[in-house]
C-alpha cells in the first residue's frame, strides 16, 4: 500500500515580503524575463475560432481585450489580492474608479449606502452628490460609534462603507464591530484601505468583505501613476443574503449568467470584470500596472520607514510652541488611541494633521517657508508632502464650514516621506518659526 | 440536490456528463470545464454533494454512499463522470457498480489508496483552521502562491481558503475520512482517463500506478506544471484532455 499525502507538519505560506516580490508572476514563459513584462497591447490573437468563442463565453481562462484583462495588470491584481488575503482583485484607472466599480456591481437606483463621514473628499462627492443623481442615496454617520451605522441601516441599504483611517481626523474604523453590524443586516462592509496598506492592516482578517486602494498612494509610493485596486475577500455569501440580484439572478448582459451559481467565492469579481470593466471601462493601463508593481515590491521596506519617520515628526510637533494640536492615533489624547493599539500595532501610517497656531495667515506663511516638503494635493509619496486645506482645497469655506468638515483654519496635513527624518524636522521647525513671527 | 447545468435545461437527446468535486469543495471547482461541456453538446450536471455548496444536508460518510446518492439523484439513464480527487474515487466506484449506466470516467488528481496523513485528518477532525491551510497549500503545486493564476486577477490560495471557510463544521473531516477509508473492490470496464499533475504532492502521479494497472486501457495525461488542483492550475490542459477523451 502506498501512502498518500502523509505529511506530518503544518505547511507554511510565503511571507508578506516574498509575496510582495513574487505573487502573481512566474518568469515570462515566452522570454524568461524575470521582471514583469509590460504587455503593451490592446488585444490578443485567438488560436482559432473555437478558442475565441470559448474565451468570450468564459469556458477558458485568458485575455481577450485589455479593457477587461491584461497580463501585466493581472500580475498586480493577483499580487495585491495575495497581500490582502482576498480571492482576487480588479485593477482600475484610479481609487475613485475602484469605489465606483464596487458600488455599481452591487446596486442601482433605489438602493442606499451607509458611509462614514470621515472620508476622502472625492469619495464624499461621489456618494453625497453624484450617485444621488443615479438614484443611490447615502447616509453619512460618524464612524466613532459603530452603533451609528446600525441606526442608519434601512431596508434598501446594500453597503456599509468607511476608511481604515478616516480623513482628516484619522478616525480608526472599528472594522470588526462595523462588519458585525453589516453581517447582521446581511450586507457587506467595504473599506478604503489606502492609508494603511496591507502591510499595516489587513481588513479582511477583521471581517471586512471588500476593500480598495488608491494605489496612487503608498502601493505605488513614487507619485508617478494614478491607479486603484478593488479586492474581494470572497467570504460574503451573496446567495444567503438574498439582497444582491446583480450577483444571484440571471444577467441578460452575459448570456443569462448567474454569477453566484458559477462561483460563490468569485461572483462579485466575475460581475465587476464582465460588466463593470467591460461597460464602464475604467481599466488600468499596463504601464501603470508595471509602475505600481515597482512600488509594491518594496512596500514592506518603505512602510516601516514611513512610520518610523512619522513618529519622529509627530513627537517633534507635539512639543513645538507653534503647534496647538497634533492629530495622530498613536498619541494618547487621540479618541481612537486604544483601538489603534489593537488594530494597528505596526503603526498608524504616515499621513496626519496638526493645527498651527495663528490660523490662516500662519498656515500660509508656514507652507511658503517649507523647502523639503512639497505643497500639493496628494499623500503616500516617497517624498514628503504638505497641504493647508484652509488656503487650498477648502479655501472658499468659512471658519464655521471648515469646522463642520472637521478642519480648522490652522489645520495642516502632512504626508511623511522617506527623506532623512531630521531634515524633515529641521524643515518643519524653520517653517513653524517663520509662521509665528 | 443542486447541480450546475451551465444554464441549460436537460435535453434527452444529448449525452450527459456529471462532474463530482473533491473533498471540501463544490461544483465551481469545474467552473471552466463544466461550462465548456454545457455549451458544446452535453447535458452538464456539476453536482454539489450533500453538505457542500448549495446542496443542503449532512455529508455522506463513504465513497460508496456518495456513489449510491449519485445514482439516485441523476435522472439520466446513462452518463459519464468527471471526478476530481475524492470525486474521482466516486467516479470509479460508480463505474464498477453500474457499468450499464456509466459510459466513461475521467479521474483528475487521483491516487489509490487515498490515505490521508494523520496530522491533516486530525486537524480536520478538530475543525482546526490548520486543516484548511494544509488543504490549500498541499492542494496546489509549490509555485502556485507565487506563480500566475490562469484566471486573470484570481489568487488561487485565497479562493480555496474562502471556499473551505464556507463549509459547516465536520464536512472536511467527513470527506477526508471517506477518502482515507475507501477500499475499491470492483472492476472498471468502461473507457477511463487519468489526468495527473506532475507537481501534485497530495496525490503524486506515481501513486496512481496501481489504478492504472487495474483499469486496463485507461489513458493518462500528465500535466507538467500543475499540482493537485488541475482544473484551476492548468485549466486549458485539463479541458483539452477531457475534450480529447470525450470526442474519441
Amino acid at each position: 500500500m502506498s501512502p498518500f499525502f502523509l505529511f506530518v507538519s503544518k505547511p507554511k505560506y510565503p511571507g508578506f515580503d516574498t509575496l510582495a516580490l513574487h505573487a502573481g508572476q512566474s518568469p515570462d514563459p515566452a522570454t524568461g524575463s524575470r521582471a514583469v513584462p509590460i504587455y503593451q497591447t490592446t488585444s490578443y490573437v485567438f488560436r482559432d475560432t473555437e478558442h475565441a468563442a470559448s474565451l468570450f463565453n468564459m469556458e477558458r481562462a485568458g485575455h481577450v481585450y485589455s479593457r477587461i484583462s491584461n497580463p501585466t495588470v493581472a500580475v498586480l491584481e493577483e499580487r495585491v489580492a495575495a497581500l490582502e488575503g482576498g480571492v482576487g482583485a480588479i485593477a482600475t484607472a484610479s481609487g475613485q474608479a475602484a469605489l465606483h466599480l464596487a458600488i455599481a456591481t452591487l446596486m442601482g437606483t433605489g438602493d442606499h449606502i451607509v458611509a462614514s463621514t470621515a472620508l476622502y473628499g472625492g469619495s464624499h462627492n461621489l456618494l453625497g452628490y453624484t450617485l444621488k443623481r443615479f438614484g443611490i442615496e447615502t447616509t453619512f454617520v460618524s464612524p466613532r460609534n459603530p452603533q451609528n451605522f446600525r441606526d442608519a441601516i434601512k431596508s434598501n441599504t446594500k453597503l456599509l462603507f468607511g476608511e481604515t483611517l478616516g480623513n482628516p481626523g484619522l478616525d480608526v474604523l472599528d472594522i470588526s464591530a462595523v462588519a458585525a453590524i453589516a453581517h447582521e443586516a446581511k450586507i457587506p462592509l467595504l473599506v478604503d484601505a489606502t492609508f494603511t496598506t496591507p502591510y499595516l492592516l489587513k481588513p479582511f482578517a477583521h471581517g471586512a468583505d471588500l476593500l480598495y486602494h488608491s494605489a496612487t498612494k503608498f502601493l505605488g509610493g513614487h507619485g508617478v501613476a494614478i491607479a486603484g485596486v478593488l479586492v474581494d475577500s470572497g467570504r460574503f455569501d451573496w446567495e444567503a443574503s438574498g439582497k444582491f440580484a446583480t450577483l444571484t439572478a440571471p444577467y441578460e448582459g452575459f448570456h443569462g449568467m448567474d454569477f453566484e451559481e458559477e462561483s460563490g467565492t468569485r461572483a462579485f469579481l466575475l460581475r465587476a470584470r464582465r460588466e463593470g470593466l467591460r461597460d464602464f471601462g475604467a481599466c488600468m493601463a499596463p504601464m501603470t500596472a508595471f509602475q505600481i508593481l515597482q512600488g509594491v515590491e518594496t512596500l514592506h521596506l518603505r512602510m516601516p520607514r514611513h512610520v518610523e519617520s512619522t513618529r519622529k515628526v509627530v513627537q517633534f510637533l507635539s512639543s513645538h510652541p507653534g503647534v496647538a494640536k497634533v492629530i495622530y492615533p498613536e498619541l494618547a489624547d487621540h479618541p481612537d488611541h486604544e483601538l489603534a493599539k489593537k488594530l494597528l500595532p505596526l503603526g498608524c501610517g504616515a499621513v496626519f494633521s496638526f493645527e498651527i497656531k495663528g490660523g490662516r495667515p500662519a498656515g500660509k506663511k508656514f507652507i511658503e517657508s517649507l523647502r523639503v516638503f512639497s505643497h500639493l494635493a496628494n499623500v503616500g509619496d516617497a517624498k514628503s508632502l504638505v497641504i493647508h486645506p484652509a488656503t487650498t482645497t477648502h479655501y472658499r469655506m468659512s471658519d464655521e464650514d471648515l469646522k463642520r468638515a472637521g478642519i480648522t483654519a490652522g489645520t495642516v496635513r502632512l504626508s511623511i516621506g522617506l527623506e532623512d527624518a531630521q531634515d524633515l524636522i529641521d524643515d518643519l521647525d524653520r517653517a513653524l518659526k517663520a509662521s509665528q513671527r | 440536490m443542486f447541480a450546475y447545468t451551465a444554464g441549460h435545461a436537460f435535453d434527452r437527446a444529448k449525452p450527459t456528463v456529471v462532474f463530482v468535486h473533491g473533498a471540501g469543495l463544490d461544483h465551481s471547482s469545474f467552473l471552466l470545464q463544466s461550462r465548456y461541456f454545457g455549451y458544446h453538446g452535453w447535458n452538464v450536471l456539476a453536482v454539489d454533494l450533500p453538505g457542500h455548496g448549495r446542496t443542503p444536508g449532512s455529508p455522506i460518510s463513504s465513497v460508496s454512499g456518495m456513489a449510491e446518492w449519485l445514482f439516485k439523484e441523476v435522472a439520466a439513464q446513462k452518463f459519464s463522470i468527471v471526478g476530481h480527487s475524492m470525486g474521482a474515487l466516486v467516479a470509479m466506484e460508480c463505474a464498477a457498480r453500474a457499468p450499464s449506466r456509466v459510459d466513461r470516467i475521467a479521474m483528475i488528481g487521483v491516487a489509490y489508496p487515498m490515505k490521508v496523513g494523520p496530522a491533516f485528518l486530525d486537524a480536520a477532525k478538530r475543525d482546526d483552521y490548520d486543516a484548511f491551510d494544509m488543504h490549500t497549500i498541499w492542494g496546489h503545486a509549490a509555485q502556485a502562491p507565487l506563480g500566475r493564476d490562469a484566471t486573470p486577477g484570481v489568487w488561487t490560495y485565497g479562493d480555496t481558503l474562502a471556499r473551505l471557510e464556507r463549509l459547516a463544521p465536520g464536512v472536511l473531516y467527513n470527506d477526508l475520512k471517506a477518502c482515507n477509508d475507501y477500499v475499491f473492490e470492483g472492476e472498471v470496464t468502461c473507457p477511463a482517463l487519468f489526468v495527473l499533475g506532475r507537481r501534485d504532492v497530495m496525490t503524486p502521479p506515481k501513486n496512481a500506478g496501481s489504478l492504472q494497472e487495474k483499469i486496463k486501457g485507461g489513458r493518462t495525461v500528465l500535466v507538467d506544471f500543475s499540482g493537485h488542483t488541475l482544473m484551476t492550475e492548468a485549466p486549458d490542459q485539463t479541458l483539452d484532455a477531457l475534450i480529447d477523451f470525450f470526442r474519441t
